[in-house]
């Protein structure tokens, strides 16, 4: 995979659904249009929810990777306020 | 703005909305509103907006909890019986969201203070009991042109409207003048379903954040009406009219008037 520009990371490890989007989701309205989120989690549920909820209001999901055994990178692109 | 671990969590239910998000929050938490009456209505829209984060919101009112009103003023109770209604309210809605800056006014309205109390707010909400009243903040948002959510209630039905002025009709485009003193009797009088004022007042509060959020279709040039005893929404289409006395092209009403202070027994 193309190694993307990472704009933002955040680290949302030991939270649960809601407040593992709730959290992404106020990241990235932090960003601009066109910028790419990383998220870091530990949550399996949120490692399916997130990128579907960042679907539904209306951003890219470019990346979802499991890294080791605990963990998620999500990588998310802006693509409206 | 930074929102606390706290706030992320009581306001996660409105920042996972594509429509509220954490600006829209943000929108909430700086909005200033101002409700009129402690009562029936005032009582569940001050509730749901504190728990909603409206950073200041006040209640204006000049009477005390009494026993009766406790079958549907929600936010007073036994121990505050006695108790100026916005005080008994203040505490209440302070014990639920610390966040929202809570202002008490144990007074009267009147067309000498009403357009000084409402200057720095962004919405204001009629909860008020009694035909003159209604007027006068009619009156007041129309000449200060504020966002107005007008409710009303008796035994079992109810009604809302939102007057944005400048852009809709206003509640005397609706009913020109008050009705003659007597006509349309007091909750005191015909009784009212303790429910009823929490179902207005609900949408009233509704109404409020979406001018908040600028988001959805507003009750601007519609009168809502609810049916409890049939369970029914009626929409009613309310047109400007353009002779009308204080929002129509050439207003004859261009100040407050005398309203009639002693025109019903509802306190």
């Amino acid at each position: 995979m193309e190694r993307k520009t990472v704009h933002k990371h955040i680290d949302i490890k030991g939270l649960v659904c809601p407040y593992t989007f709730v959290k992404s989701k106020l990241a990235i309205e932090g960003m601009e249009i066109g910028q790419v989120l990383e998220i870091l989690l530990d949550s399996e549920e949120a490692s399916n929810n997130i990128p579907k909820s960042m679907v539904d209001h209306g951003h890219t999901v470019l990346n979802v990777e499991k890294i080791n055994d605990t963990d998620w990178l999500l990588l998310i692109r802006k693509e409206k306020e | 703005m930074e929102f606390t671990d706290d706030q992320v969590m009581r306001y996660s239910r409105h920042i996972i909305l594509p429509e509220v998000g954490g600006k829209g929050q943000e929108k909430i938490a700086q909005a200033k509103v101002f409700i009129i009456g402690a009562g029936g209505l005032g009582c569940p829209v001050g509730f749901y907006l504190t728990a909603a984060g409206v950073g200041t919101i006040a209640m204006i009112d000049n009477d005390d909890v009494e026993m009766s009103n406790l079958q549907r003023q929600i936010a007073h109770r036994v121990d505050t019986i006695g108790m100026p209604k916005v005080e008994s309210a203040r505490n209440t809605f302070q014990a639920l969201n610390p966040d929202v800056n809570i202002i008490a006014l144990r007074q009267r309205i009147s067309k000498h203070d009403i357009l000084d109390l409402i200057k720095d707010y962004d919405v204001i909400v009629d909860g008020s009991d009694n035909f003159p009243t209604r007027y006068l903040v009619n009156d007041a948002c129309v000449m200060a042109r504020k966002p107005l959510v007008s409710g009303a209630i008796l035994r079992f039905e109810g009604q809302v409207t939102t007057i944005i002025p400048g852009e809709g009709p206003c509640y005397r485009c609706l009913f020109e003048e008050p009705p003659p003193a007597g006509l349309v009797p007091s909750c005191q009088e015909a009784g009212v379903l303790g429910v009823l004022p929490g179902v207005i007042g609900g949408l009233q509060a509704t109404e409020v954040l979406k001018i908040i959020l600028q988001k959805g279709e507003l009750l601007k040039g519609e009168l809502l009406i609810y049916s409890a005893l049939k369970t029914t929404f009626r929409k009613v289409k309310v047109p400007k009219n353009a002779s009308c006395p204080v929002c129509g092209d050439t207003p004859t009403i261009t100040e407050l008037l005398d309203y009639d202070e002693d025109y019903c027994s509802l306190r």
